[in-house]
């Protein structure tokens, strides 16, 4: 299955390879890249005022009439039975409506897990409350529903259950020693090999041989998972979500519940911050099940603690890098291999490997991942899943070859630059990283750092800084939809069923719609979080910005076409072919003649008609075939530790970013310092703590889970190339992941040059740097 | 019991569990208040009572019988933004949105605190008269407040320039 799946892979990928690159998305640079307008301007959020208010609803606070309201009680035991339920208590108690647990349960069908299908958003196959097994601590066993939350979270107090433990798998090393490799990693193959890189180490001039370890990490976004649910009276299921995969969740519920997709709406027009978080989890499909039991809606608003132990984070890897180079600093060997915690029930592999298949040069590679099955709630991706942890093990290390060979480590990077994409060997489509060295070098003042460590001290605090490459990949999700509608006045309204987390979607969809319009950004709205809209692609990968982008511009093809129909021959357009027009100054215009224009108001009143609609799909993202595309940055550090306490205070942060155009500097300035700051977390201060005795997560709350607070956060200065991506939709990369892969080895190699002490396991707390002085 | 909530008395009826918070959100539908974490770790839930910050989520609703509450729609006046909630649009001060009712009715709560000579772990003379809304001190007093989305230094834009501004009328 995999070898013919495989086979039909490489033929599509050698024809692709093979075709005229003018059939290909990204064969002619979109003709938006070279003109300015909306894009490139700073346009405040379009959803600035409505948030400032509070009154953006978000999906817990969404009204129903007869709302009852959900706790859940979660399972306190890693593997094993459920030996005694008693829940007859908890239905006496005051405002109970319903405990559901296995026994009365609606069946429902397993959750299609998250790559088993293109349109598959759950996040473990797991089967959910169907039977007595526990699969993780953690696991729910009962909801109640109440009349208000107060006597749900009562009756949850009261149920009483005790269980027949099995062993289960919760210790790491345990669990390594039985590693084994995933089919795949995303697609692409869990192992490289190009040449003999172990021999090659073996003989190298110089090398160093690495093991680094990453902590798991949780999302802790502050709205905590929710969803408000009910059946309509048709049998049609309505779920108001905090969701980054509408028509995913959709998809998969509809396996789960045995309907049609067209019986099941689901709305999401805010969310409160996802990182990856905000998927397909138990507390939906229970919320729903309960409510098809009770007949009632369901308000399902996890706790804290609830959000802790039904929605899993970034796991736990061991990375192990080693690097080969020559007298002259290139690499003759570059192994990167390793080990991510998993369950058996998902597919989320953390491709820590990724970043070494696209970043340097070098005679000779081994990249493997292997997973260690472990009985935990399933883990996720979250903010550059694999790319953050993995440049973190990377960068560190190249940090390490270029103390050890006296180079400093922005020349060795210079000296590792490869000229095409080291392990596909296909072209780069834009890539300007040492461009962004050089200015993220002027401005940061790098050449005052002291190649030797501990050179600088003020009084108890020492002083160093770190420099680290940035990068994700660009990608393209396929099976996106538009629809414009544009109305005798003049208005475009798009509509796709796609996500508004605070990247800023909305915002830069509307400059980049009145561009492809040629309208004001007043006469553009946006319409989105709805699957009663035509299907928008996941809040995933940093791909909407591209992905949606291309289906607008579709839609837009077929809307001037619908548009040049409708002009009769008195129209100064008449007789114009689509490939003669261009949208401009609010109409449509021949691309060279000034006078042959007509304005959208005009063609519509003319045809009398009140609007016009268009709809499309964008092209399969077939661009990535043909060229290694991809984002860069580079990321400055300074920090202080403190001699006597190994505190470590970062004080000066920068990032320079090269992800292609930038749509709106405002709001990338803002996705890019969110990501940085991100990554100070994972550096210095995240960490979900797994009890291994129990594989209870032990810091299930923001007390003692420790994302970065204002005090830890410095102005970050954050610069960017703006090169286009000439293969890219507006010649733009999605950016919300890019800012935190680096930042970990940006702040290590900082701490590494303050105090002459490598940290290879993260997080950099205060203990691992006690005797500093 | 009567409470006063944004500038309107009210008589509500209660189980006495019931938090400030709750009470906002679930029976009054008010639902500016954010939930982050119901205890008291994150600030989404920050509310004015008499015009100090408080954490509604860690109030129970009773204790505040007869007191008068601020939340972030009372902060508009006549159709107009607070100048705090312009800024936080100005300087980009959220993304998500989640976090933001919670900072602004900090923000505001904390401008009084430092009006009032109110020093801070930071404040390098504890005894001194004014203090200064440096940004020190304002990130030390922010703190509190919790925002995932890194919207951290458009937030202290934001109340640098209302601050600021403030200090100099
Ligand atoms: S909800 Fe009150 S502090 Fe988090
Ligand atoms: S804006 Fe999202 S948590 Fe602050």
């Amino acid at each position: 299955m995999t070898t013919i799946r495989d086979a039909a892979q490489k033929i599509m990928q050698t024809a692709i390879g093979l075709a005229p690159e003018r059939w290909l998305p990204g064969g002619t640079p979109d003709p938006l890249i070279g003109r300015h307008g909306a894009i490139g301007s700073s346009v405040p959020r379009v959803d600035g005022p409505r948030k400032v208010k509070g009154e953006a609803p978000f999906a817990a606070e969404v009204p129903a009439r007869n709302m009852t309201y959900a706790a859940l009680v979660y399972s306190t035991i890693a593997r094993g039975h459920i030996a005694t339920l008693e829940t007859d208590a908890a239905q006496a108690a005051p405002g109970v409506v319903l405990v559901m647990t296995y026994r009365n349960a609606p069946r429902m069908a397993p959750p299609a897990v998250f790559m088993s299908d293109p349109r598959a958003a759950g996040a473990s196959s797991l089967p959910v409350m169907q039977d007595d097994a526990i699969h993780w601590n953690g696991e729910p066993i009962a909801v109640i529903l109440a009349e208000t939350q107060e006597q749900a979270d009562h009756a949850a107090t009261l149920v009483r259950v005790t269980y027949t433990e099995e062993a289960a798998s919760t210790s790491f090393e345990y669990a390594a020693a039985h590693a084994h490799r995933p089919d795949n990693v995303l697609g692409e193959p869990a192992v490289i090999e190009i040449g003999n890189a172990e021999a090659a180490l073996a003989e190298a001039a110089h090398k160093i041989d690495r093991t680094y370890h990453t902590p798991r990490y949780s999302h802790a976004a502050i709205e905590p998972h929710a969803a408000t649910v009910w059946w309509e009276a048709d049998g049609q299921l309505i779920v108001h979500d905090a969701t980054q995969m509408l028509n995913g969740t959709r998809w998969t519920l509809a396996g789960i519940f045995g309907l049609k997709e067209e019986q099941i709406r689901i709305l999401s027009p805010f969310v409160g911050g996802g990182f990856g978080g905000k998927a397909l989890w138990n507390h939906q499909i229970l919320a729903i099940a309960a409510s098809r039991l009770s007949g009632r809606p369901v308000r399902v608003a996890l706790s804290r603690e609830g959000v802790f132990r039904v929605s899993g984070g970034r796991t736990t890897t061991r990375q192990r890098v080693a690097l080969g180079a020559r007298a002259d600093g290139t690499l003759s060997a570059l192994i990167h291999t390793g080990i991510a915690a998993m369950t058996a029930y998902n597919n989320c592999p953390e491709q820590f490997s990724f970043p070494a298949r696209h970043l340097y040069a070098a005679g000779s590679f081994k990249l493997e991942q292997k997973v260690a099955d472990i009985d935990m709630v399933a883990n996720t991706f979250m903010r550059a899943p694999g790319e953050s942890v993995g440049t973190f093990a990377l960068e560190s290390a190249i940090d390490e070859l270029a103390d050890d060979m006296g180079l400093d480590p922005i020349e060795l990077r210079r000296r590792i630059e490869p000229a095409k994409d080291p392990t596909s060997d296909h072209p780069f489509s834009s890539r300007h990283l040492l461009d962004a060295y050089a200015r993220g070098a002027e401005r940061f003042g790098w050449s005052a750092r002291s190649p030797t460590p501990r050179a600088r001290r003020e009084g108890e605090w020492l002083i160093g800084m770190g420099v680290a490459t940035a990068t994700y990949p660009y990608y393209r999700m396929p099976g996106g939809t538009a629809r414009i509608t544009l109305t005798r006045a003049g208005h475009a309204c798009v509509a796709m069923a796609s996500h508004e987390m605070g990247m800023g979607t909305a915002t830069v969809q509307v400059q980049a719609t009145a561009d492809r319009l040629g309208l004001p950004l007043t006469h553009v709205t946006f319409a989105y979080g709805d699957t009663a809209l035509p299907p928008g692609t996941i809040a995933g990968g940093s791909s909407q910005t591209a992905s949606i982008a291309a289906a607008v511009t579709a839609a837009g093809e077929k809307l001037v076409s619908a548009l040049l129909k409708l002009v009769g021959n008195a129209s100064p357009l008449a007789g114009l072919k689509a490939g003669d027009i261009v949208a401009r100054d609010g109409g449509l215009g021949h691309r060279a003649l000034a006078d042959r224009f007509e304005s959208y108001v005009s063609i519509l009143s003319r045809a009398n008609r009140d609007q016009v609609s268009a709809e499309a799909e964008a092209p399969m993202p077939l661009e990535v075939q043909k060229y290694a595309m991809h984002s860069y940055g580079a990321q400055f550090c300074e920090v202080r530790v403190n001699a006597v306490t190994g505190e470590t205070r970062v004080s000066r942060f920068l990032g320079a970013f090269d992800t292609g155009r930038i749509v709106n500097p405002r709001t990338a300035a803002s996705q890019f310092r969110g990501g940085i700051i991100m990554g100070l977390g994972l550096a210095l201060t995240e960490e979900t703590l797994f009890d291994e005795r129990t594989g209870r997560i032990m810091n299930a709350s923001l007390a003692e889970y420790h994302v970065p607070v204002h005090l830890d956060v410095p102005e970050i200065d954050v610069i960017w190339t703006d090169t286009p991506d000439p293969r890219a939709p507006l010649g733009a990369h999605g950016i919300g992941e890019i800012g935190i892969t680096g930042v970990g080895a940006a702040v290590a190699n900082a701490v590494y040059n303050a105090t002459g002490r490598r940290i290879r396991d993260l997080p950099i707390t205060l203990d691992k740097l006690l005797g500093s002085t | 019991m009567l409470i006063t909530i944004n500038g309107r008395g009210m008589e509500v009826a209660l189980d006495p569990r019931t938090s400030l918070l709750d009470l906002l959100r679930e029976h009054l539908e008010l639902h500016g208040t954010k939930k982050g974490c119901d205890q008291g770790a994150c600030g989404a839930c920050t509310v004015l009572a008499d015009g100090e910050r408080i954490l509604s989520c860690m109030a129970l609703a009773v204790q505040y019988e007869g007191r008068s509450i601020s939340t972030v729609e009372g902060l508009a006046r006549d159709g107009t933004l607070h100048p705090l909630q312009q800024a936080f649009i100005d300087h980009d001060g959220f993304q998500c949105g989640y976090c933001t009712p919670g900072q602004i009715c900090s923000a505001i709560g904390m401008a009084a605190e430092i009006a009032r000579g109110v020093p801070s772990a930071v404040t390098p003379d504890l005894a001194a008269i004014t203090i200064l809304p440096t940004r020190d001190e304002l990130r030390e007093r922010m703190s509190g407040n919790l925002c995932r989305c890194g919207a951290h230094n458009g937030i202290i834009d934001a109340i640098t320039e209302i601050c600021t501004t403030e200090a100099a009328a």
